[in-house]
């Protein structure tokens, strides 16, 4: 028996559930309606389908979206600009320091404030890490929606080496905080470099493991190749960013094209792929791995170079004063107390700073009206943006390619709800 | 290209659509009328040498005791000139609408469902409008400044008959 699989060649609609599943079309239609998720594996969190089937085909899928909202954005308008920083871990929960820095690049925008280049280089070196710990993720729980067990793994062991090293700078492995307005939160310990390099000279290595594993595996190929392609025009209709628009040939990574955080004096690659499937976003993901860790050795380079220094801005309207002048400064203590009790007060207006994680462009817009606390913030999450394009890929597919079309656009519902 | 060239370029099209213009840290927002909303973007999405061809944000703010009290805040990327620019509307406290920038760019979809979602404003010619982060029977439009925070009651055992008495929805 052939299955026939319709085209539907660029249709760019993004359906509401209500849309499938609305009354009115109640025996209008021959096909089936399936609802997949909430709490489904292969979702990746709580995002639930609404799927609209012709037999095993994919007619349309109306994401579903919301189980996850917390009400971030409205919860930082009553938070003091430090203090908002704290929420911005738990939005993209997988690459919680990409969170602070957008964050923080666009505080810093608002304040005109500027950062020490120890700072400037810690905040790289920990964000490329933190590039790989999320693909890390992505390729493990990717694979293992397409029951290749063993990659996620490998992923999550090396993954640990990285929490780990999080943990040494901050304390935490997960939710760090540790960007701060104007710098880092405390210098880097000693051991820092130490473990980074550690890290540093087995990943490629074991990035060559887990490509042994998948890149010529005959089932991934069948799974992934030809598979939720997307064109370059249609990507950026939808608001694609990431790897998935650069999958499909668009060499757009504002690491280099915007430069923040001076990653212009980087050298680094900007991976591409030409189709645009599933297996070519998995390509350039995998490739985007072996830059960080290039970035990373880059950064580290410069942090040993330049030795020791002021780990944040020295202003101390924006920044406390170091805890040993607190106990023979009056002034100091002022400024800590006033600083942790009032905050800072930016001047009235509003910026947008952006910066590329690892799911695509990730942008914190802020206005400020001139108080302690910020008026309104609002993230441009690259997930909540990505996912529309998921009905255009998905149709005319199968139910199960479905899994690997969530797993391969890498959403993260924390970021997508907010 | 300058941001005075960007604006006297936008000005050139449309006269009457510009009410301000600001630079604020090196970024430059172009206040425009609601009505030249739809004509605006389309311009500078196919006009040659500015060429902004992605909506990169959308998002609305609500300025409480000020009139137009609700402002939508679109940022445009061009990728060829490496540039962004904000553009900005001031929609009036009763019933604010705007068009909905779908037909344009397709991404515009889910962030005007959000921000119809959580601030009330409707965009017209969306082509499905409804909610996406509340609840389909949630009242009213939570980042709102007037919706306070903390605001919903929460349900405990010994309170759950009276909010479900209150809220006959939140059963069903």
């Amino acid at each position: 028996m052939t299955i026939e699989v319709k085209q539907f060649v660029r249709d760019l609609s993004i359906p509401s559930p209500g849309d499938i599943t609305r009354p009115a079309l109640a025996g209008e239609r021959e096909t089936m309606v399936l609802n997949m998720g909430p709490h489904h594996p292969s979702t990746h969190g709580v995002l639930r389908l609404v799927v609209e089937l012709d037999g095993e085909t994919v007619v349309n899928v109306a994401p579903d979206i919301g189980y996850l909202h917390t009400g971030i954005e409205k919860s930082m308008e009553s938070k003091t600009y430090q203090k908002a920083l704290v929420m911005t871990d738990r939005t993209d929960y997988l690459a919680p320091l990409s969170n602070n820095l957008s964050y923080v690049l666009a505080v810093e925008q608002l304040l005109g404030c500027a950062v020490p280049e120890r700072a400037t280089t810690v905040r790289v070196l920990l964000v490329e890490l933190q590039r790989i710990a999320s693909h890390l993720v992505w390729l493990g729980t990717h694979a293992l929606d397409l029951a290749a067990m063993s990659v996620f793994l490998y992923g999550f062991r090396e993954r640990e080496q990285i929490l780990d090293i999080f943990e040494l700078v901050s304390g935490a492995r997960m939710m760090t905080s540790y960007f701060r307005v104007g710098g880092l939160a405390y210098d880097v310990p000693p051991e820092f470099p130490a473990a980074v390099q550690a890290f540093l000279a087995i990943m490629p290595e074991r990035i060559d493991e887990y490509e042994a594993l998948l890149t010529r595996n005959p089932i991934w190929l069948e799974r992934t190749r030809g598979i939720g392609a997307i064109d370059t025009e249609s990507a950026i209709a939808l608001g694609v960013t990431g790897p998935a628009l650069r999958a499909t040939g668009f060499a757009w990574d504002l690491r280099k094209d915007m430069p923040y955080c001076g990653y212009e004096t980087y050298e680094f690659a900007v991976p591409v792929a030409r189709n645009g499937d599933i297996y070519d976003r998995y390509l350039v993901r995998v490739a985007e791995m072996r830059e960080s860790v290039k970035l990373c050795t880059q950064a580290l380079d410069r942090l040993i170079a330049h030795g020791p220094g002021p780990y944040v801005t020295s202003d101390r309207k924006i920044a406390p004063p170091p805890k040993s002048e607190i106990t023979h400064s009056m002034e100091s203590l002022i400024h800590h107390f006033k600083l942790w009790t009032e905050g800072f007060k930016p001047p009235r207006g509003d910026t947008l700073a952006a910066i590329e994680s690892p799911r695509g462009e990730l942008a914190t817009y802020i206005v400020s009206d001139g108080s302690p606390k910020p008026y309104r913030v609002h993230l441009r999450a690259p997930s909540f943006v990505n996912l529309q394009a998921l009905p255009h890929m998905a149709r005319g597919h199968l139910v199960a390619d479905l899994v690997a079309l969530i797993a391969s656009m890498d959403p993260v519902l924390g970021e997508v709800d907010r | 290209m300058n941001h005075a060239a960007i604006v006297a370029r936008l000005r050139a099209y449309d006269p009457g659509a510009i009410l301000d213009e600001r630079e604020f840290r090196g970024q430059l927002s172009v206040t425009v009328r609601p009505e030249s909303i739809l004509g605006v973007m389309q311009f500078l999405r196919d006009d040659v040498e500015l060429g902004y061809q992605f909506l990169e944000n959308l998002c609305a703010v609500d300025y409480l005791g000020r009139e137009p009290r609700f402002e939508v805040v679109y940022h445009l990327l061009s990728f060829t000139r490496r540039h962004r620019l904000c553009i900005k509307v001031g929609l009036p406290e009763q019933s604010p609408a705007v068009d909905s920038l779908t037909g344009i760019w397709p991404t515009a979809n889910y962030q005007e469902r959000e921000a119809y979602d959580l601030f009330g404003i409707t965009f017209v010619g969306h082509p499905s409008l409804e909610r996406i982060m509340m609840p389909d029977d949630w009242q009213g439009h939570p980042l709102r400044k007037d919706v306070p925070l903390g605001g919903e009651e929460v349900a405990f055992t010994f309170n759950q008959a009276r909010i479900d008495a209150r809220k006959p929805y939140a059963r069903d």
